[in-house]
């Protein structure tokens, strides 16, 4: 058992908030609300209520515990050190078990089916894409279960003409391998920003390392984890964790935080009783995010300069859920010719978390309005992030906002530079 | 019961959006930061924007006798905002602007859901502070510090809350508007009823706005860590320090079961045999803050205390971060925290914090104790088990020889935390039944109904009918 599949798992966390309302000076949508059940303050002892039997799952409980970023701010800033996003998906879990998942559907209909929501969307063709792209691929290639899909096929904006997969071939070997990678695509990075995909491949060659894609591989489940459907995550993570271990391979690399924290942490709780429960660990100490694993090899430092005026967003799920925030400024600032300007609260959440951005597009605006405007407040060319999330939620928010910074992950810019310093992947196909 | 009708005109005047009563919505405000204190649903949320506004949801509650109770941030740790019947809260967090900057006359005008800091934000371009830096300075709204007149870690030299106070707009229970005070430095006319809503825990009325006076920052600070392997030694510091008429920005105390808290939660390099360290603090102008430190330096070394400076900014936040460390620590030894506001003369920290000790073990509790100790506020900090109620019954009974000890000191049951519903029942003991029935007929004089945040400070005074 674990706190997915018994609330009561997780009650010393809430026993352990003193209700001291620290959260609500970090917390973004206690920020643009000021209503105490959106701070973690208020969820949590909404869930230990419902836990002790005091409150009835409802739809408006469901509501208050799916409106949460799960940006961990709330986390890090805890004086008590209560685990809120624990708290909250193992809640949501709760629900789901009592109620069943079309309930849940439902409040996320409700969400879907606001009227400014379509209104909107099909008024600005732009944003109606950039919102249906952010999550087709979670709906329809990854969690066919997954609720919100239906309404959205109909307007499918274009994917990636040819996906990641398609692109390389499963294996591709430098001419003298150093270490052996696996490469995690995540949905958005199979389907939409390829170009990030490519850029993983190509630094880890140039860096002298084999890069092998596993076919079969697809979405990391985290959406359905997030909407308290454990059974569906847990299906997910035991099958690509199966798909994984046919490969011999040194690290499990990934280019997008939320599926770091995947293989790192919820995989191995997921599948903590199952017989892959082992397996899951053992992946997960191979598990690295492309940043932690470019710095821990000690990858090559570009000779050429890029003249770009850069800043870097911490996606939440990186800085605070696996502590990586140092190795992204190292690698851009190792780039000769880059300025590197930091931007205020560079680690506040961007608003996008995941399908949050969905069913609260407005809220998650608000949210993003205080990103984009300390981002123009550096002057930057291009904003730099980890994460292809945040990269959608801020190419969304900055194009709206009428600013033009192109937004790169950072290997892409990594990448560019070996391409101007003419460091070759020199690979050879196989298979 | 009000019945439906008080909602519904409550909703005219405030629309759905700012009056909220659904179930889960109204759980989320019938508590506060305050441990081991009983939950009471409200019988909704009311969310101001304006005075009038204010005004207009008072005269509801006098009409219907609805209770209300103001609230803040909810972090007080009395059970200030706690509602005890079905009553109304009134959350002022969306009257949230700094209504005027007057930096010629050196004050600031705010709405009371102004958080503390980011009025401090406000001022800071100017080269100004607004002083009282309670530890939650980054939630607390700025009514709630008004109406608890909170202090903090610069209580010794700056004084609290009310000593910065000098106008405010308040609304009555029967929802007449007044305003007192103003932004002249000297102001003597009439009574003093700034002073009077200072600490008043919303029971006399509501400040919709609130006058401040700002200081110069100081130029320079310089901060420094002494430790003692005798309380005594420390004790001596105390008063030996102001004896040399320095008064430090900050002189903090923790006691031996806190230092080994914090010491086990972040490793900070603390002695942990020690039986107390000082983190001291001066600050203004560079030539004064050289001296001062100089003899506050000495004074420790006098009293077998060793010294460690600061010399830099980063070396200041080490230290500093071990003094904010204690309550993270303490609060994750054990579920439940129960922060207590014990405050004796200076001259009697050693006595007390003894007592503290022996009250530990006499009650078998946890007791760390670290405060302010320039000011004989101490906050012995209670670490146990809300659930565990045999335990529960020695920490309340541990609480009650607490504040018997600290008024047979000479001492107050609050230095700023204030009374709220958790120290209620000891108010005669500070003021004897003669001074609290002054209180109750201020109380009564300005709140005939007895729905201001009744329960709180002076007692229940019923809602007549
Ligand atoms: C971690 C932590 C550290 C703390 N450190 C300190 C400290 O160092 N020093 C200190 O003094 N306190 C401290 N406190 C206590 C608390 O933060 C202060 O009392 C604070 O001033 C309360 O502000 P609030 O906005 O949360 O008010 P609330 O808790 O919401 O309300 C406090 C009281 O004010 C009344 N009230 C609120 N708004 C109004 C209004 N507009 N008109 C009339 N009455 C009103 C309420 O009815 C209640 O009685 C601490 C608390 C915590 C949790
Ligand atoms: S900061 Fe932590 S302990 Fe304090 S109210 Fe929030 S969750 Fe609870
Ligand atoms: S996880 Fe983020 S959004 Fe959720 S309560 Fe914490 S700070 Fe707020």
């Amino acid at each position: 058992m674990n706190p997915f599949d018994d609330l009561a798992l997780v009650e010393e966390e809430m026993a352990k908030c003193m209700k001291c309302g620290n959260c609500q000076a970090v917390c973004p949508l206690y920020k643009e609300t000021l209503r105490e059940a959106a701070v973690a303050r208020g969820k949590v002892q909404l869930a230990y209520a419902y836990l002790k039997g005091e409150l009835p799952a409802t739809h408006s409980l469901a509501g208050k515990l799916l409106f949460c970023l799960t940006c961990m701010a709330c986390v890090a800033n805890c004086p008590s050190g209560v685990r809120v996003d624990m708290v909250v998906l193992a809640a949501r879990a709760a629900m789901v078990r009592e109620k069943g998942l079309p309930w849940v559907k439902k409040v996320i209909f409700q969400g879907l089916k606001r009227p400014w929501l379509f209104d909107t969307a099909l008024k600005t063709g732009r944003r109606f894409q950039s919102l249906a792209l952010r999550y087709r691929p979670e709906i329809q290639r990854c969690n066919p279960r997954f609720p919100i899909g239906l309404e959205l096929r109909r307007v499918l904006p274009p994917l990636a003409r040819k996906t990641l997969r398609e692109e390389f071939p499963e294996v591709m070997q430098p001419v003298k391998a150093r270490a052996r990678a696996a490469f995690f695509t995540g949905c958005l990075e199979n389907y939409i920003y390829t170009d990030t995909g490519r850029a993983v491949v190509n630094v880890l060659l140039a860096n002298d390392v084999e890069v092998i894609i596993p076919r079969d591989q697809h979405c990391c489940g985290i959406p359905t984890l997030v909407h308290g459907d454990v059974p569906t995550a847990r299906e997910m993570a035991a099958s690509n964790l199966q798909i994984f271990q046919r490969y011999n391979f040194d690290y499990l690399v990934v280019a997008c935080a939320t599926c770091g924290e995947a293989w790192k942490h919820f995989y191995p709780q997921l599948l903590e009783h199952s017989p892959q429960g082992a397996a899951a660990r053992v992946m997960a100490a191979r598990a690295r995010d492309i940043n932690e694993l470019l710095v821990q090899l000690d990858y090559r430092r570009p000779a050429a300069g890029l003249p770009l005026k850069v800043t870097y967003h911490d996606p939440c799920h990186l800085v605070r859920g696996q502590g990586i925030s140092k190795e992204p400024r190292q690698i851009l600032r190792s780039i000769p010719g880059l300025e590197f300007r930091e931007m205020k609260n560079a680690d506040r959440c961007c608003g996008n978390a995941g399908s949050f951005s969905l069913t609260n597009y407005d809220m998650s605006m608000q949210v993003q309005a205080h990103k984009v405007a300390a981002i123009k407040a550096t002057g930057v060319d291009t904003v730099v992030t980890s994460c292809p999330a945040c990269r959608m939620q801020l190419e969304d928010g900055l194009a709206q906002a009428g600013l033009s910074p192109r937004v790169l992950h950072v290997v892409q810019v990594l990448e560019q530079a070996y391409e101007k310093t003419g460091v070759g992947s020199r690979m050879s196909e196989v298979g | 019961m009000a019945g439906g009708d008080f909602l519904k005109e409550l909703q005219a005047v405030l629309g759905p959006e700012r009056l909220l009563t659904g179930t889960e919505d109204r759980w989320c405000y019938a508590f506060d930061a305050a441990a081991a204190q009983p939950k009471h649903l409200p019988l909704a949320v009311a969310l101001p924007r304006s005075t009038e506004e204010v005004a207009g949801i008072m005269k509801l509650a006098t009409a219907y006798r609805v209770p209300v109770y103001p609230r803040g941030s909810g972090t007080n740790l009395s059970g200030g905002v706690i509602p005890r019947e079905d009553g109304l809260v009134i959350s002022f967090v969306e009257m949230n602007n700094i209504l005027e900057l007057d930096i010629e006359n050196l004050t600031a005008t705010v709405q009371p859901g102004v958080v503390i800091q980011e009025l401090n934000d406000a001022v800071a371009p100017y080269g100004l502070i607004y002083p009282p830096d309670p530890g939650s300075v980054a939630t607390a709204t700025m009514g709630g510090s008004v109406a608890e007149s909170s202090g903090g870690l610069r209580g010794l030299k700056y004084g609290v809350t009310k000593d910065y106070v000098m106008g405010l707009e308040v609304v009555l229970a029967d929802g007449t508007v007044f305003h007192c005070g103003g932004k002249t430095v000297k102001n003597v006319s009439g009574y003093d009823l700034v002073k009077l809503f200072c600490g008043s825990e919303g029971t006399l009325g509501i400040m919709t706005a609130i006058t401040v006076r700002l200081t110069p920052a100081p130029e320079a600070r310089r901060s420094m860590l002494a430790v003692f392997d005798r309380l005594e030694g420390a004790a001596r510091t105390i008063t030996g320090i102001i004896a040399n008429k320095v008064i430090p920005a900050t002189m903090e105390i923790m006691d031996n079961v806190t230092i080994r808290t914090v010491e086990a939660y972040c490793h900070a390099g603390l002695p942990v045999e020690a039986a107390a360290v000082l983190l001291l603090e001066v600050d203004g102008i560079p030539a004064v803050v050289e001296k001062e430190a100089a003899i506050v330096e000495r004074v420790c070394r006098e009293n077998g205390g060793q010294v460690r400076v600061a010399r830099d900014d980063a070396e200041r936040e080490n230290l500093w971060t071990a003094r904010r460390a204690a309550l993270p620590a303490c609060a994750r030894l054990r579920p439940t925290t129960v922060l207590e506001d014990a405050t004796v003369p200076r001259s009697k920290i050693p006595e007390m914090l003894l007592a503290l000790e022996r009250i530990a073990r006499k009650y078998n509790v946890s007791i760390a104790t670290y405060g302010h100790a320039g000011d004989g506020n101490l906050h012995p900090t209670i670490t146990c088990d809300e659930r565990d109620q045999e335990e529960m019954e020695r920490v309340h009974r541990a609480v009650d020889e607490i504040f018997h000890t600290a008024i047979a000191l000479g001492g107050t049951l609050s230095g700023e935390h204030g009374i709220g519903l958790a120290k209620q029942k000891y108010m005669e003991l500070e003021f004897g039944a003669s001074g609290v029935a002054v209180m109750q007929r201020l109380k009564q004089a300005l709140d005939p109904l007895g729905i201001l945040n009744p329960g709180k400070l002076v007692g229940p005074l019923p809602v007549k009918e």
